[in-house]
């Protein structure tokens, strides 16, 4: 079977798992008991705080380790809100972004919240100077996604960050950064992030766990009520043995980015070829956007066909995205980047991994073809 | 880029002693002896001993971490680094030339040289050189002019007959007198912020130090314990070796509780302290008791309260920090690198059943007579001294015990 949904998740590093096994059967005392095995863990635990903190650039202290991205995602939008909301009730993000992200600001909406939906272009990113626009006395958080989940559209982050700080150096700026770690460079200095969430998973590292940058000052109401770990920002005896492994999922992902980059590269651009030799489909990716993720719309037939149809052939896909594959709505992320209905309501992902090799790409390709001849005269296509 | 110069030797000059001449050998000695322990860990360097001054070799080694560790010996009052190079006029200016390359110069520095001719045979009097060397100097580096009387780099050229020595800087040292040459003294360490100050103050008199610590185990936790061998460990940085006596004070200690005189607790278990440090004093051949206090920081700490508890021993007890202000003995303590160990939030013994309300003024007679009445608390303090184990800290021991403990959990390869 050949995988190719590594947006959804990766498999983990084989040193990421056995991290994972040894801590957890040598070291499964409660870093916050008084004892020996207690100050173990808290070492471990510290270890893994340092390491992470190394990998951004970051203080340890900067680092707090959560459940992943979802988690990271709320804590930073509605606890950035709740903490500053003396300063205002207003905030801006995109309408492209993930699921954790629209649906805290459209909780926040009905406490009570103004929130500036931000629109994208085709290309699926955002327009610095518009939105900087929008930025007002009263912001108190401008939140917009390194990349995007479903199209790989990578977002002008850097430009975003000078413009909106330029404008109200109090706003905060928090980046979903899950699609992004591990594949693209990662700066917060340069892009003037207070936030930044990320989610272990993405990055061969174990599920459940994740961390976000907190940046030095920034303070955030715990959503998470409980013991003092964490800093306060969230109760909860750590998952010492997962905050090791997301450590070295780290650690690696940011050594390899480079190499990565130019890997999926390649073999995104050989699918790429193969999508623009077939009149059927109609790519959604832009050139610019994330190396490791493909995704285009076969208008007139039900992605799930598509999806089916290529897993018989050994090949898993995704339609839009995992989070939201069940549901049969158009995608929001292509409606808002001007695509029609029936071609948002047909979209299929590609993700690309280390595993991936040149020829499996193109048997990826050739599979594509061949689904596409046998389905074509059942689309509903007219012409 | 700056460029730091290469020096090749540091010279270490020494302090205030040097004026009492019969015990200068024996200051000497300590201080070669404190320098010996703390390069260790520098296989590569060596020591070279002039009349008044040590050097130190750095045999192509970097200085700065040896030049950290020296300026932890007491009674060396500064260190030089130095470049070296073979007495003969050719070969100080070029040596000068490249010394000044290397030194990091402002757009516009006043400077002179000055130099001084040992070695009587060198062919050039020191007035002379001052120009022969000061000279190309300036033809070389425009940003250079002379300042005789107040300038801002002094690049001091010594001659000799083996070697010349250029130097320009005169980094501050420990000072004080040399290890151990004021005798030696039984110092109470408990895990706080003060007593680790004290022993530094107390070494820096030049007091060997031995330091008692009283824990009561399962009322204090290890982590406490661990936290005072950690204290002595820096504190051994200081001192070359450094012995630490840990005393089982709980039999001790619960004695004096549950007889109706909590608000007396304190001053009975610092006297039974007292008592236990002397007897401890007695068998090293200690000849007075050290502690931290500070006055009026506690209750135990009154002048009151310091006479009732003083009386318990007849050897001299010293307190360094008695009329130090609290963030005076915090800054020390930052200083000398204990302070984050002793912040660490483990009770020890002197913490434990604090009564409601500690006397600040208790009364002799009473203290004496209660403890007449407690069976046995003799024979107790006896037991404890005689439980007392003793650990013998030295510095480069106790770096990789420390580190090794560190790492002890961690493995690289799970990160």
């Amino acid at each position: 079977m050949h995988y190719f949904d590594h947006a959804a998740t990766t498999p983990p590093y084989p040193e990421v798992i056995q991290t994972l096994t040894d801590i957890m059967s040598l070291y499964y005392g409660n870093p916050s008991a008084l004892h020996r095995a207690g100050e173990d863990a808290a070492k471990l635990l510290k270890k893994a705080r340092e390491v992470c903190a190394a990998a951004l650039s970051a203080l340890p202290s900067e680092i707090v380790f959560t459940s992943g991205a979802t988690e990271g995602n709320n804590m930073a939008i509605k606890g950035a809100a709740m903490h500053y909301q003396s300063r205002g009730r207003h905030l801006i993000t995109a309408v492209t972004e993930h699921p954790s992200v629209y649906q805290a600001f459209r909780q926040l909406e009905e406490l009570g919240w103004e929130v500036t939906w931000m629109p994208v272009a085709g290309d699926g990113t955002v327009d610095p100077a518009a939105l900087a626009e929008h930025v007002r006395k009263d912001t108190v958080l401008v939140s917009i996604m390194h990349v995007n989940n479903e199209t790989g559209a990578v977002q002008p982050l850097e430009d975003i960050g000078r413009r909106i700080k330029e404008k109200n150096s109090r706003v905060l700026f928090h980046v979903d950064g899950v699609q992004g770690f591990g594949k693209l460079p990662v700066s917060l200095q340069n892009w003037q992030a207070d936030l930044y969430t990320l989610s272990a998973h993405k990055f061969k590292g174990p599920k459940g766990a994740g961390i976000m940058y907190v940046k030095q000052g920034v303070q955030l109401y715990p959503l998470i009520a409980g013991g003092s770990q964490e800093g306060g920002y969230r109760g909860g005896t750590e998952n010492v043995a997962a905050a090791a492994a997301v450590a070295k999922a780290m650690r690696l992902s940011a050594e390899r980015q480079a190499e990565f980059y130019e890997r999926a590269r390649r073999l995104r651009d050989i699918l790429v070829h193969h999508i623009a030799d077939m009149p059927e489909l109609m790519l959604n990716s832009s050139e610019h956007g994330a190396p490791h993720i493909i995704h285009f719309s076969y208008p007139g037939l039900k992605p799930e066909v598509l999806v089916h149809t290529l897993e018989e052939g050994g090949f898993l896909v995704s339609t839009k995205s995992a989070c939201s594959s069940k549901s049969s709505e158009p995608s929001r992320t292509l409606i808002e980047m001007g695509r029609n209905a029936d071609e948002a309501a047909s979209g299929i992902r590609i993700s690309l991994g280390w595993e991936h090799t040149e020829a499996e790409v193109r048997e990826l390709g050739a599979a594509l073809k061949s689904a596409v001849a046998q389905l074509a005269p059942m689309t509903g296509r007219k012409g | 880029m700056t460029v730091k110069p290469t020096y090749d030797m540091l010279l270490l000059r020494f302090g205030e002693f040097t004026l009492k001449g019969k015990n200068r050998n024996r200051f000497e000695k300590s201080i070669l002896q404190h320098v010996r322990a703390l390069l260790k860990p520098y296989p590569d360097v060596n020591i070279l001993k002039e009349y008044g001054r040590l050097y130190v070799r750095l045999n192509g080694h970097p200085f700065e971490p040896v030049l950290a560790d020296l300026k932890k010996v007491f009674g060396i009052v500064s260190i030089s680094p130095v470049k070296v190079c073979p007495s003969e006029l050719e070969s100080i200016v070029s040596s000068a030339l490249q010394f000044m390359s290397e030194t990091s110069l402002a757009p516009s520095t006043t400077f002179k040289v000055n130099a001084r001719r040992v070695w009587k045979a060198f062919p050039h009097s020191s007035q002379d050189m001052n120009h022969l060397v000061g000279s190309p100097l300036l033809r070389a580096f425009p940003q250079l002019s002379v300042n005789v009387k107040e300038p801002e780099l002094e690049l001091r050229v010594e001659i000799r007959e083996d070697r010349t020595y250029l130097f320009h800087e005169s980094i501050q040292g420990a000072g004080g007198f040399p290890l151990g040459t004021n005798g030696k003294a039984m110092l109470l360490l408990s895990g706080g912020i003060d007593s680790p100050v004290a022993a530094y103050s107390a070494m820096r008199r030049g007091l060997e130090v031995e330091c008692v610590h009283f824990y009561s185990y399962p009322f204090t936790s290890q982590q406490a314990k661990e936290k005072v061998i950690e204290l002595a460990g820096i504190l051994s940085q200081y001192s070359g070796t450094l012995k630490l006596h840990l005393v089982p004070f709980t039999e001790v200690q619960t004695s004096f509780t549950g007889i109706g005189q909590d608000n007396l607790i304190i001053t009975f278990m610092r006297r039974a302290m007292l008592r236990i440090a002397t007897r401890l004093a007695e068998r090293e051949g200690a000849l007075a008791l050290v502690t931290g206090e500070s006055l009026g920081q506690v209750a135990s700490q009154t002048l009151p309260s310091m006479n009732v508890i003083g009386r318990a021993t007849e050897l001299p007890l010293l307190r360094p920090l008695i009329t130090a202000d609290k963030h005076e003995i915090i800054a020390l303590s930052k200083e000398i690198g204990t302070y984050d160990t002793s912040i660490q939030p483990f009770e020890d013994c002197c913490t434990l059943f604090i009564p409601k309300s500690p006397t600040t003024n208790p009364n002799l007679r009473i203290v004496q007579k209660v403890e007449a009445t407690l069976p046995g608390l003799s024979d107790k303090l006896e037991q404890a001294v005689e439980q007392t184990e003793t650990l013998v800290i030295t510095p480069d021991q106790w770096a990789s015990t420390h580190t090794q403990g560190k790492e002890s959990v961690i493995r690289e390869e799970w990160f």
